[in-house]
């Protein structure tokens, strides 16, 4: 397990690397001079070589790859042009909100999106599976920031339930750090909730119709237990590979659902930084958030061995 | 006469077969239909609605009327007109980026599954690209390119490719096992003609299908960068920007945002729609299941 553990961490590093090179090139490959790019359109000629020299433009480009990937290395993501800190600590004083967001959203949308996957697959052909699934094509099709707005209006102008917008610190009380996520989380995980629910109901369908089922129920064991015990364990693998690879749906809403909901996230940060071509925000979020997509993917990989006992490595 | 004789025969055929098509396959009718309306509305924007641009100031915000059906904007702009013209945009970057993606994913997927040596670079590759956000590769290529609905279409298809590649790659995976590839190896067919005339007819059934849901996927894209300031240029009317336009007049003027993201939605909506009930008639293994 330990030896599989160290290989996987290790298959990781291509992946990470690609994703470094890939955001390195991305600068230097477009069309026209990066600095002169970064630096806008009323920019001077001494502005536009400042930027060179700062970015160590001048250089040729595979000693500016490993400058760049040495610092990465070593935990340094660059720095702001507009803020003139290191994006690393930049993106640490922005991270809470955007975890809070996200754990509520995941959380939520995971127990939420089983119990329909399940409830679904158990009433098979009914008017309540068949909802759930026009909820699941639905929630596809709405984007986050229409979601977003329209919880608001109902919400938090016309009924006051909730405030519009914002966020406040888990430091200063839980109940008010949960009021303000309430709509935001919602917003963002509906097409999670979908995805989820859409892959709850089809691995049960196929699971509630293996012998073994049949057998429980023959046996009489109870539905309950017959749905939860035996068919859902049985169902995990995929479910759990799916909540993995939604993590990029949640990854890339955070950005939006933040602006919509004005909360001082990552997501905002980034934002904040395409107007003003702060591009090292840019690359250093990009480079944070692959790496969190890549490491849960592994932690999916890695539980499948607790899930199913028949899957050893 | 007996071309006369068979004509009126044939059309209560033809719609009887549609009728039977419809009931069997209502996803894919809805789907269509509905599709069709938008690209109809799209197409016919300069005969349908007014001028999308005209601003006057002294009818700001106005609410829905006869005169200005979804009612005006904060610079008094017809919200009708800009959302009927904001139908190009979605419809032509979506069906730009399905075909943009389709097309190098189709290849490099092709190449990846049947050369071997290539795959395993190919493919680590593509895990790369893969664990980067699409909205975030988006607003990087976007952010050093001057904003134009072009570099916003290859923003957008770039993150797509390695879905496709893999979808391709699987196919010819199993594909070049079966015994008819076995016998074109033996007969002597060379490599091109094999993954052409043999491989290429089995990827196409699939890759119809992932073409609406990439389809659908650039949409919601699209609509997001614009509404962060990182798509298509602001002057340009599309559901996007005008809801990142009018965001700050929600409380007053709820219809600016609410008719573009309506519109958005039931785009979106069509386009999964046919994808579900195309992938229910083209495979139907998956379509017990999901």
């Amino acid at each position: 397990m330990i030896a599989y553990i160290a290989r996987r961490l290790l298959s990781m590093l291509p992946v990470v690397a690609i994703v470094a090179m890939f955001v390195f090139l991305l600068l230097h490959l477009a069309p026209g001079d990066p600095a002169a790019i970064i630096a806008g359109d009323n920019a001077t000629p001494q502005n536009i070589a400042q930027i060179r020299t700062a970015l160590g433009l001048d250089e040729p480009l595979w000693k500016q790859f490993l400058v760049w990937a040495g610092s990465l290395v070593r935990g340094d993501l660059g720095k702001s042009m507009f803020w003139n800190e290191p994006v690393a600590t930049l993106i640490g004083q922005r991270a809470e909100p955007t975890v809070s967001l996200a754990l509520t959203t995941l959380s939520v949308a995971v127990v939420l999106a089983i119990t329909m996957g399940v409830t679904a697959a158990a009433k098979a052909g009914t008017a309540l599976d068949r909802f759930v699934m026009g909820f699941a094509v639905f929630g596809f099709s709405v984007p986050v920031f229409v979601v977003g707005y329209l919880l608001i209006f109902v919400f938090a102008i016309a009924l006051k339930w909730l405030p519009v917008q914002g966020y406040t610190p888990i430091a200063e009380g839980v109940a008010p750090w949960l009021r303000n996520l309430v709509l935001p989380s919602i917003a963002l995980g509906l097409a999670y909730v979908a995805l989820i629910a859409r892959i709850t109901r089809a691995t049960m369908l196929d699971v509630l119709a293996e012998d073994y089922i049949r057998t429980g129920r023959a046996k009489g064991v109870a539905s309950r237990p017959l749905l939860l015990k035996h068919a859902l364990k049985n169902a995990a693998v995929p479910i759990v590979t799916v909540i993995g690879i939604g993590v990029a749906l949640l990854i890339g809403g955070v950005v939006i659902t933040e602006t919509v909901f004005n909360i001082p996230g990552v997501g905002r940060l980034v934002v904040d930084a395409i107007a003003r071509r702060d591009y090292p925000i840019i690359q250093g979020v990009i480079i944070v958030f692959s790496g969190i997509y890549v490491l849960v993917n592994l932690l999916v990989d890695l539980s499948y061995t607790l899930l199913d006992p028949r899957i050893r490595y | 006469m007996a071309a006369v004789a068979e004509a009126p025969r044939a059309e209560p055929g033809r719609l009887g077969q549609f009728r039977t098509f419809a009931r069997r396959n209502p996803t894919i009718v809805v789907g269509a239909s509905l599709l069709s309306l938008m690209t109809l509305i799209a197409v016919a924007a300069g005969l349908i609605a007014g001028d999308a641009q005209f601003m006057n100031p002294s009818d700001r915000l106005r609410a829905p009327s006869a005169a200005h059906w979804f009612g005006t904007d904060n610079l008094g702009r017809d919200v009708y007109a800009r959302t009927v013209f904001g139908a190009r945009v979605s419809l032509a970057v979506g069906l730009a980026v399905a075909t943009l993606s389709i097309a190098f994913g189709l290849v490099i997927g092709l190449v990846a599954g049947y050369y071997r040596r290539l795959d395993a670079v190919v493919m680590r590759f593509m895990d790369g690209l893969m664990a980067i956000p699409a909205i975030l590769l988006a607003i990087a290529l976007v952010s050093l390119n001057k904003a134009s609905v072009g570099i916003v279409i290859v923003a957008i298809s770039i993150p797509e490719i390695p879905r496709v590649v893999r979808l391709v790659r699987s196919v010819v995976l199993t594909t070049r096992e079966q015994p008819f590839i076995e016998a074109a190896i033996g007969g002597g067919s060379r490599h091109r003609k094999i993954i052409l005339r043999h491989i290429l007819p089995s990827t196409i059934a699939p890759l119809i299908v992932q073409a609406t849901y990439v389809m659908a996927s650039a949409i919601l894209t699209e609509a997001g960068l614009s509404f962060l300031g990182a798509g298509v240029p602001p002057e340009i009317p599309t559901w996007g920007n005008m809801i990142a336009a009018s965001r700050l007049f929600l409380a007053n003027a709820p219809w600016t945002i609410f008719f573009p993201g309506t519109c958005l939605a039931l785009v979106v909506l069509a386009v999964n729609l046919m994808g579900d009930g195309l992938r229910d008639r083209l495979d139907p293994r998956l379509a017990r299941r999901m």
